[in-house]
This record gives structure tokens, C-alpha cells and sequence, in this order.
């Protein structure tokens, strides 16, 4: 009877979704406060929908309740417990559920935290999340029900969730990829919400900033944690592989980082108000473009998911009438005039546009080189594999000019810079940098442009930082006084930049200096990577919960030092009969080693991978940073202090911000 | 005037929408080929092996094959390895390895580790059969009929299910038939 709940309940939160996105928008057209009363009672109730549909599936994977078809794909009864939690966003129709779920939290959070805004915006913003939701609850009642059930045919025992997703990994880097993807759909709404009612200025910048950098942060963490899983449980050692999915995910993130560049520049100067709204529309249109390409199985990926026509169809329908309608009401509604602030050549927002044009053309680059298989293939032009090469050798130059940019961006002033003083400020920025990167090339012993670029954009970006947060911080009062005087957002700025420092660091390290042998060998061989030596001392074998696992024993030294004893793992799991690689890797922050068991070649001698990665943790550590960052900067006193003057401030902003009166003025001229 | 530069995003958008449309529900492991039906296109590529020995399409010539586009660069190809070895030693079948856009020292000492599957090893180092093929991305499997025919194309790795269920019976109908 539960999953029938679940499905009753799921129907419920539809019919919610569909009053939310009518109720309150008619209500502030028309301006009739009791009707965009219904708002948040409305978000709360579908919300709480939704969880209980969440919760009744989690129970019925918890009580191995196979007579849904769902559990009896992705799991089985020899399952541990908490991949039996897990596994309720193994599938397709289970990360739905997730992804609405986590939908339906952004929306209630929107209407816990709006208590300072507008309530016209309020109605509105809700309305455009609840038309979002309405169009997935849709695809999920309508294409992918994860409650439907195998009747009268009960299955004994489930088909186990997919070993490669058996991992701790796996467990919280789809909630997390999803709260960012979906996060986004909030900025996405403010935009809406703007564009109806023609007030694009300043305060909805402010406004969509925070929910703008959380969503960020989240997606962060959760591409990092992909990386991370892919590292360790793909069995290959490598960190991204430029996969379609992979892709998807990172679409978002670069548009994602554009926007929230963009809507700094628009809150504090009220210029580029059109392209921020429109970076707003197409960072979520990427989300769900990610959602699609993930979904519909057009792509060819390592995440194998099964393609279904009707979803795919059903899923593109979606995207198409969001983002043709968003886009339309774009194209009539977004402001043409310029802005009437001025800003000289050299200026803050120079840069930032600058930024934002690169982080665009990484955009399209990575979007172009995704869709590009499928686009040939629809004009009929034949196939050409597109792979990692395309990808690394376009993407690194624009990764590096960002951050060689950004180095120089943080000391330029909003309105006008003196390019005198700014290559003066910039003099032992470069100097520092250019030293630390030829000591971390001689330490690594060879030159190549790709690492020196690489090393030089990541250490001027830290230098920089660092000298921009010593110079703001000098005070008579001493250092302390003055490094406390900085503001948290300004602190989340400097470890999210710090954090892009530490992750194209480490990039550049593990491709440029990370060695990778392949060997054969048998128990008692040795074999070496420069000083290290590996010496396989054993083979045994071992029974797991659900698999059984042939492990090897290797011992590494270095100068006759032991460092570190690894059990790589060759699993074979018992219901899907599949073949799973676990390395055994000994992490450090300055270099992982890395040994892969591969197959048995011939008597007792195996294939094994043996890796050394310099500096890999720091890529991921990056990510952290900027996630931390970004969840610093939200903390900052002037979102709550200010969102109580922007009660009364929309109509007239404070005088010292000119620009944003010109903004509201020249709306929809 | 400017207004209308505000319409180039939703026209990009709806044409990106009917590319995408026109790709779903085609299964991109099923690409099918142009060459189905056809002969392998001529080519002359070295043997990985043996630099000096020139071969062309009479390697299909005879025997029901399988041509298997692989290269060291390729995680997949890795994960198929065990299963192609297997195909080879357990199940008899011939198999012609395409090298490809790889390293001749690299492949070698892969095949020396990972077990040799190949009857044939072309090495095709600037992808050019790879490219008359119309090869989408490492791994593709085609099956070749004994006259030198393309009778099948698979694209991505090769196990025990995608052998029973789909390249199986191809063979299976070719050697009959010869």
C-alpha cells in the first residue's frame, strides 16, 4: 500500500504545483494580496508532498519491498544498508524524484527567506519554480513513475544496483550535483520574475546573488566529488574525460560562475543588466540541457543510462517550451538602452566583462565539442571523433587567460583604473609568480609551455590575491584590526579565488608531471617510478557483502623507506556478475600513488597500473575552497542588514548608487 | 534595431532544439554504418608488429572477422581488453585489431601485458581507414564477411552480452552462409 501513497502523494504535489504557479502570479497582476497569500502556503505544501513520496520510496528500498519495479532494478536484498539508502537516485525514475525534491526545497527555502522582499516578487518567483515544477512532477507521473509495480509477479530477489555506483562517492555527489543544477533555477526565476514585471535593477540583483553563489557552490562540490569518484572507482586513475555527462555538468558551472560575476558588476554599478538577466536564463537552460543529455541517452557515456524514446521526447518538449518561452520573453523585454553610469578602459567592470566573455567561450567551446557528434550527425556530414585532445587543447588556453585576468582584475577599481598604477601594483605580482612557477618547474624537473602557463596563471592568481587582501588590510590599528575590518563576502571572493588557484595547480601538475606505467608482473616482482618501488608481495583473495574480491599486496618504498602498503581489488559481484576495479591508492596532500589491479595475463602474472600523481588532492581541494568561498560570502552582514532597507528601497534606491536609480528608470524604454 | 539582436539567443536555442530532437530515440551505440553492405574501403597500413609488412583488405578474405577499432589512449578499450582475449582464445573467433591514432611503442606494450586478441594488427597511426570507416570514437566493433564485406557495426565495448546478443548471431549467419 505505501508506494500507492507514494504515487497518491506525488499526484497531490502535481495539483499544488499547478496552484503555485497560477495562484500568486494572478494574484500580483492583478494585485489581490489574498490570492498571493497562497504563495508560500502553496511552495510549503508541495514540498512536504514530495518529501513524504521521497521517504515512502526510501522505505521501500529499506524493507526490500520488490514488488516495485524500481527497487527490484536497482537493488537487492544482499545490499548494505546505506546503498540501499543510495540507491533510491541509482535510476532514472529515483535521481527524478531527487532532482524535484530538491526543486521543491529550493522553492520552500525561497519562501522561508523572502520574508524581505516584495511580495510581488515573492508570487512571482514562486510561480515560475512552481511552473518548473509542474513540468517534471508531469514527467514523472506521466513517463517515469518510480512507484509502478510488478504485479502479481514479484520478483525474489533485485537485480543489486549497479556496482559502479556501490560507493561512497556516488551516495552524495548526485544530491549535490543536483542542488546545484537545480539551485540555479532560482536565479532563473528572479530573472523571470523581473522580466514580467520590467524591474531589472539593482536590488533583483542583490537578491539573486545569494541564491546565485549557493547553487554554485553545491555544483562545485558535487563536479568535484564526480572527479574524485571517477578517479578511484573507474579504475583508471584519470580525473575527467571530457564525457558528455561530465560535460553537462560543467556547462552550468562555467555560465553558473559568468552570472555570478555579472551580477556583482549589475548590483554594484547597475550596467550589463540585459546580459546578466540573460546569462541567468541560459546558466539554468544549461542545467537542464544537462538534465536532458544525461536523460534522453543521445550521448554515448560512461553513464550508461538506457535510452527511452518517449522520455527523451517528453524531456526535450520541457526544455524546448522553458527556454523558447524564457528566451521570448527575453527578446521583448529586456532593457536596450545603455546604461548611463560610465566606465572608463581600464575599469572594474572591463575586467569582469572580459571574464565573462572568456568564461562564455568556455562555454560554447564545451558545448559545441559535446553536441558536436550529434550535430554532424543530423546534417549528415558524416562522423569525426571529438575527444579529449579537442577539448585540452581549447580549454586550457581560456582557463589560463582567466586566470592571468583575474590576477590583474583585483586591483583595478570600479569606474576608471590608472593604467600606470595598475602596472605598478601589478610589478611584484609578477616578479613572486614568475620565481615560485620556475622553482616548481625545476623541482619537477622539465619545462613545458603547457606547465609554465599553467603554473604561472595559478600562482599569479594566489600572489595577487594574497597582496590585494595585505594591502586592504593595512591599518593603524595594526594587521589584525584590519584583516577583521574585511567583510565575509570579500573573504569568500579571496577562497574561491585562492580555490581556482589550488585546482588549476593541481591540473596542471598531475598532466604534466604524473606518471603512469603499465606493467606485468607476478607476486615477488618489483618495479620502480623514479625512486619509488613497488613490490607486489602477495595475491589472496577476500568475500565481501555482495562480491567477492581478488586482492594484491603491494609494498612501496622509497630509498629502502616503506611508504605505504596497498590492496588493490579486482571484485566480481555476485548478482550482476560484473567485474569491478578498486585501486589502492595512498593519498597525500602533495602526491597520491596509485596501484590498479588489471587482468591476470598468464600463470600468477598480472597487468598493473602503477601511478604517481603529484599534487591531484589539490584539484579537489580547489573545489572545496571555492565552495567554502562562495558559502562564506552569502554569510555576509549586508544581506541581512540591506534586505531590510530593500523593503522599502526598490521604488527609490540609496542615493549613493546612482547607477541603480538610472537602471530602474530605463527599464523597458 | 537592438531589439531585434535580443531574438538570436531563442533562435539559437530553437535550432539547437530540433538537432537535439532529431537524435533522440536513435541509440548511439546502433550508429549505423554507410558501409553496411559494402566493402571495406581500400587502405594500405602497416602491420603493428612489422613495420615493413604493407596490408590491405585482403586480410578479410576467407573468414568470417571481426574488426575492432582500439587504441591505447582509450579507457573503454581497456575494460573490452579481457573480453576480446577471451573471444579469441575460448571462442575461436578472428579478430583484426585497428590500432587506432596511437603509438606503435605503446600498443605494443600493451598488447605484450594486457594479451594479444589480434590475428591482424593494422596500425593506422593518422586514423585514415579509421576515418573511411567513419569511426565515431575507440572502441567500435565491425563484423566483416568472408568476402570482405561490412555486415554489422558496433560502437562501444564488447562483452559477453553485447557478443551473444548482437555480434553472435551476425557471425553466426555469415559463416553459415560461406
Amino acid at each position: 500500500m505505501y508506494p500507492e501513497l507514494g504515487q497518491f502523494a506525488l499526484i497531490l504535489a502535481l495539483l499544488l504545483a499547478v496552484l503555485l504557479s497560477v495562484v500568486p502570479l494572478v494574484g500580483a497582476i492583478t494585485g489581490r494580496d489574498n490570492l498571493q497569500a497562497f504563495a508560500r502556503p502553496l511552495a510549503t505544501g508541495q514540498f512536504v508532498f514530495i518529501a513524504l513520496a521521497f521517504a515512502l520510496l526510501t522505505q521501500a528500498f529499506l524493507v526490500d519491498d520488490f514488488s516495485v519495479a524500481y527497487v527490484a532494478n536497482n537493488s537487492n536484498s544482499l545490499l548494505p544498508w546505506y546503498y540501499k539508502f543510495s540507491a533510491v537516485w541509482g535510476g532514472h525514475e529515483g535521481s527524478l524524484l531527487l532532482w524535484i525534491l530538491m526543486l521543491a526545497g529550493w522553492t520552500l527555502a525561497v519562501a522561508v527567506f523572502s520574508r524581505r522582499l516584495p511580495t510581488v516578487m515573492v508570487s512571482q518567483v514562486l510561480s515560475v519554480l512552481g511552473m518548473v515544477s509542474v513540468g517534471f512532477l508531469l514527467f514523472i507521473v506521466l513517463t517515469s513513475n518510480p512507484f509502478d509495480r510488478l504485479l502479481p509477479n514479484v520478483p525474489a530477489d533485485g537485480a543489486d544496483l549497479n556496482p559502479l555506483l556501490q560507493d561512497f562517492g556516488l551516495i552524495v555527489h548526485p544530491p549535490m550535483l543536483y542542488m546545484g543544477y537545480v539551485g540555479f533555477s532560482v536565479a532563473f526565476a528572479f530573472a523571470i520574475a523581473a522580466l514580467i514585471n520590467g524591474r531589472l535593477d539593482a536590488a533583483w540583483a542583490r537578491w539573486s546573488r545569494p541564491w546565485t553563489t549557493v547553487a554554485w557552490s553545491f555544483l562545485s562540490v558535487g563536479i568535484a566529488l564526480g572527479s574524485w569518484w571517477a578517479y578511484y572507482e573507474l579504475g583508471w586513475g584519470g580525473w575527467w574525460f571530457w564525457d558528455p555527462v561530465e560535460n553537462a555538468s560543467l556547462l552550468p558551472w562555467l555560465a553558473g560562475t559568468a552570472l555570478m560575476h555579472s551580477l556583482a558588476v549589475t548590483e554594484k554599478r547597475g550596467v550589463f543588466k540585459s546580459w546578466t538577466v540573460l546569462l541567468a536564463i541560459v546558466t539554468f537552460a544549461l542545467s537542464l540541457l544537462g538534465t536532458f543529455l544525461v536523460r534522453s541517452g543521445v550521448l554515448t557515456s560512461v553513464h550508461a543510462f538506457a535510452s527511452d524514446p518517449t522520455r527523451g521526447a517528453f524531456l526535450l518538449g520541457l526544455l524546448a517550451f522553458t527556454i523558447v518561452s524564457s528566451l521570448t520573453l527575453y527578446a521583448f523585454r529586456a532593457p536596450v538602452v545603455h546604461a548611463r553610469s560610465s566606465y572608463g578602459g581600464l575599469s572594474r567592470e572591463i575586467f569582469l566583462l572580459l571574464n565573462n566573455v572568456l568564461l562564455v567561450a568556455a562555454t560554447l567551446l564545451v558545448l559545441v565539442g559535446t553536441l558536436y557528434p550529434l550535430v554532424l550527425d543530423y546534417l549528415d556530414m558524416g562522423r569525426l571523433s571529438i575527444g579529449e585532445p579537442f577539448f585540452n587543447l581549447t580549454f586550457s588556453p581560456l582557463a589560463v587567460a582567466v586566470g592571468l585576468l583575474l590576477g590583474a582584475g583585483i586591483f583595478s577599481r570600479w569606474k576608471k583604473t590608472d593604467g600606470g598604477w595598475l602596472a605598478r601594483q601589478l610589478l611584484w605580482p609578477a616578479a613572486t609568480s614568475l620565481v615560485i612557477t620556475a622553482a616548481a618547474l625545476s623541482y619537477y624537473g622539465s619545462f613545458t609551455p603547457w606547465a609554465f602557463a599553467g603554473l604561472l596563471s595559478a600562482t599569479w592568481v594566489t600572489v595577487a590575491t594574497l597582496r590585494d587582501l595585505w594591502l586592504k588590510s593595512s591599518s593603524k590599528k595594526g594587521r589584525w584590526h584590519g584583516l577583521r575590518r574585511q567583510s565575509r563576502s570579500y573573504y569568500g571572493m579571496v577562497l574561491g579565488h585562492l580555490g581556482l588557484a589550488l585546482t588549476m595547480a593541481g591540473a596542471t601538475v598531475v598532466s604534466n608531471y604524473g606518471v603512469e606505467r603499465d606493467v606485468r608482473m607476478a607476486p615477488g616482482d618489483t618495479a620502480e617510478i623514479g625512486e619509488l618501488r613497488f613490490y607486489f608481495a602477495e595475491i589472496g583473495s577476500r568475500q565481501g557483502a555482495n562480491f567477492t574480491a581478488t586482492y594484491g599486496r603491494f609494498e612501496i618504498s622509497s630509498d629502502g623507506e616503506p611508504i605505504a602498503t596497498l590492496f588493490p581489488e579486482k571484485r566480481q559481484y555476485v548478482v550482476q556478475r560484473n567485474m569491478m576495479t578498486e585501486a589502492g591508492i595512498d593519498a597525500g596532500l602533495f602526491r597520491d600513488l596509485f596501484v590498479a589491479l588489471g587482468e591476470e595475463v598468464s600463470g600468477d602474472a598480472w597487468a598493473v597500473r602503477l601511478q604517481y600523481k603529484p599534487l591531484i588532492r589539490w584539484l579537489w581541494l580547489g573545489a572545496l575552497f571555492m565552495a567554502a568561498g562562495g558559502f562564506l560570502a552569502i554569510a555576509d552582514r549586508r544581506y541581512r542588514i540591506r534586505d531590510k532597507v530593500a523593503v522599502s528601497e526598490p521604488a527609490a534606491p540609496s542615493a549613493s548608487n546612482p547607477a541603480a536609480t538610472a537602471g530602474t528608470r530605463e527599464v523597458l524604454s | 534595431m537592438r531589439r531585434v539582436l535580443l531574438f538570436i539567443p531563442v533562435l539559437l536555442a530553437v535550432t539547437l532544439g530540433i538537432v537535439l530532437f532529431a537524435g533522440i530515440g536513435k541509440d548511439p551505440n546502433k550508429l549505423e554504418s554507410a558501409l553496411i553492405g559494402k566493402p571495406v574501403p581500400e587502405f594500405v597500413l602497416a602491420d603493428l608488429h612489422n613495420p615493413e609488412v604493407q596490408l590491405g583488405p585482403e586480410v578479410f578474405r576467407g573468414q568470417v572477422s571481426l574488426l575492432n577499432v582500439w587504441g591505447t589512449w582509450c579507457p573503454a578499450c581497456r575494460d573490452e581488453h579481457g573480453d576480446l582475449v577471451w573471444l579469441a582464445e575460448q571462442q575461436g573467433i578472428r579478430i583484426v585489431g585497428l590500432n587506432y591514432k596511437d603509438e606503435r611503442e605503446l600498443a605494443l606494450q600493451w598488447l605484450d601485458r594486457l594479451g594479444d586478441p589480434y590475428q591482424v594488427s593494422l596500425y593506422d597511426p593518422r586514423g585514415e581507414l579509421g576515418f573511411d570507416l567513419g569511426v565515431y570514437g575507440a572502441p567500435e566493433t565491425y563484423v566483416i564477411d568472408p568476402d570482405g564485406i561490412v555486415r554489422y557495426r558496433h560502437v562501444g565495448v564488447v562483452n559477453e552480452k553485447v557478443w551473444r546478443e548482437d555480434l553472435e548471431p551476425v557471425v553466426l549467419k555469415f559463416r553459415e552462409d560461406s
